[in-house]
């Protein structure tokens, strides 16, 4: 497995936001983490990002604890887009795109801004203040930047979320292209459940900082016996049981 | 320590200073505002102090002296307070930059904020007061490295507070050089303080500064084990200054408060 993640908790004094959880990813797959607000798909992300020390348990890249890598050697091999996040405001979209090229060690960044500007539509506005931009703009940008360094894994949190249909499509439609043509493992924690069934490999479902239940799409959809993801989703979502 | 990225970090500062001409005025205007305000009550005491008398200067390269450790300190808590503001903050710290190239990075962008808000300033004390740091001659050098090293220290311990307490600590930033201008000696000579209290100003490299810059504007002597002494206490306070920083951070990593920190 090329991303393994046991018994993974974190502890906020009393509170357990992640409770002793244990999933792996293949290489090149994307996995859809669900579940409601406050379940610990943030945390567990800021943990595979080392934003957050885990209370207990591992996480291992072929092998290899997490933790023994150096900080700048293992994360120039990640990243990390949500509207959550914002880039410098008061910086250009080129500027931004420039910095952080150079932050992560991009050669011919010249040429791989021009590449991801193009790609992801972004060049009319290129010389304009990031914080001037729509949302449907910076989710762009920010996309932009967590692929400046064509990353082998990339954490997605929400990228769509409060975006018109349009532009959220327009979004999905490019990660689908961009998972076609380049190596590229995703970890996507999303509310979209179009978007999830679109994207995703296999989905694993989150609920009170515990995984309740793991598999494709289908497989969840049949276990379940729902006409939808968005009926499974509520269905475990609001279930006391463990299907796992 | 990656010198590329520290460049990189420090160009993202360059921009917002470049991008925003009343960020410039800004840098500009409160040094030049000291610089009036002390050139004229400088030049009132050369005239009606026997203390100062006959030492044309001596306040005014004090408070020049004072606004280079404040612009230092300023400066990089302020480099810091940006990527909260702009909440860039998750985007910096999963970048790949190793803490040491944010500190140095941020280190060495302060000397240049510093010195844009500064030089103009020190250009018109000379034909408007007659006065010029640049007569402290070659001790100056050491004299501004040791307020720098001082300066930058405050500002590391004041973010190690913004990453400890999030952004709520961002009062402190602004208070914490306030604090210990009383004990620093900076505009009178440290026998003034009560004994109690001279005791604990020893152990600032402030008075030491200070005291030497007074002894070679007014007394014309250089003395330089102060000047080693007023070094190697800032050295000591900036390891300390280092060390409190990555408490913080790996405090910051365990509470979890590194994700989502914005205003």
């Amino acid at each position: 497995m090329f991303i393994e993640i046991n018994n993974l908790t974190k502890n906020y004094g009393k509170y357990t936001a992640v409770n002793k959880i244990n999933f792996a990813i293949d290489k090149n797959k994307t996995i859809g983490l669900l579940g409601p607000n406050g379940c610990g798909k943030t945390t567990t992300i800021g943990m595979m990002l080392g934003l957050v020390t885990p209370s207990e348990g591992e996480i291992t890249i072929e092998n290899k604890n997490i933790n023994t890598f150096r900080r700048d050697e293992i994360l120039k091999r990640f990243n990390f887009a949500s509207p959550y996040v914002e880039l410098p405001k008061k910086l250009t979209v080129k500027q931004n795109l420039e910095i952080y090229g150079r932050l992560y060690g991009v050669k011919e960044l010249r040429k791989r801004i021009e590449e991801i500007s193009i790609d992801l539509d972004i060049k009319n506005f290129f010389n304009r203040k990031t914080g001037e931009l729509s949302s449907g703009q910076k989710n762009r940008v920010s996309l932009a930047k967590s692929l400046i360094n064509k990353p082998e894994i990339l954490l997605l949190d929400e990228p769509t979320a409060s975006l018109d249909p349009d532009i959220g499509d327009f979004i999905r439609s490019y990660i689908q292209e961009y998972k076609s043509k380049n190596k590229i493992t995703i970890l996507l924690a999303s509310h979209n459940m179009n978007e999830v069934e679109r994207l995703c490999d296999s989905i694993i479902m989150m609920k009170k900082g515990r995984i309740i239940d793991v598999g494709t799409c289908g497989e969840l959809i049949k276990k379940h016996g729902r006409s939808n993801l968005e009926e499974t989703f509520l269905k475990l979502a609001r279930s006391k049981d463990e299907f796992f | 320590m990656n010198f590329f990225k520290i460049y990189a970090l420090g160009l993202r500062h360059l921009y917002l200073i470049m991008n925003s001409f009343p960020r410039v005025l800004d840098l500009i205007y409160w040094p030049t505002v000291q610089i009036f305000l002390w050139g004229f009550i400088s030049k009132f005491f050369t005239l009606n102090s026997v203390y100062y008398s006959n030492t044309v200067g001596v306040i005014l390269t004090a408070a020049i002296l004072y606004d280079f450790l404040f612009r230092a300190s300023i400066s990089f808590n302020m480099m810091f307070l940006e990527e909260i503001w702009s909440r860039n903050f998750t985007n910096l710290f999963i970048a790949p930059i190793r803490i040491r190239e944010i500190i140095a990075a941020l280190t060495f962008t302060a000397i240049l904020r510093t010195l844009i808000g500064l030089v103009p300033a020190v250009l018109i004390a000379i034909p408007l007061f007659g006065v010029s740091v640049l007569k402290l001659g070659l001790p100056l050098i050491f004299l501004l490295l040791a307020l720098y090293l001082f300066g930058v220290t405050l500002g590391l311990l004041v973010t190690s507070g913004l990453l400890r307490f999030g952004p709520s600590f961002e009062n402190i930033a602004w208070a914490s050089l306030f604090f210990l201008a009383p004990l620093g000696c900076i505009y009178y000579p440290l026998e003034i303080l009560p004994t109690s209290l001279q005791i604990i100003a020893k152990g600032l490299p402030l008075v030491h500064i200070f005291e030497e810059m007074r002894s070679i504007l007014m007394n014309n002597t250089v003395n330089y084990m102060n000047i080693i002494k007023s070094i190697s206490i800032s050295v000591v306070y900036f390891i300390f200054g280092v060390i409190v920083f990555y408490i913080s951070y790996f405090g910051a990593k365990k509470r979890g408060t590194l994700i989502n920190m914005g205003e």
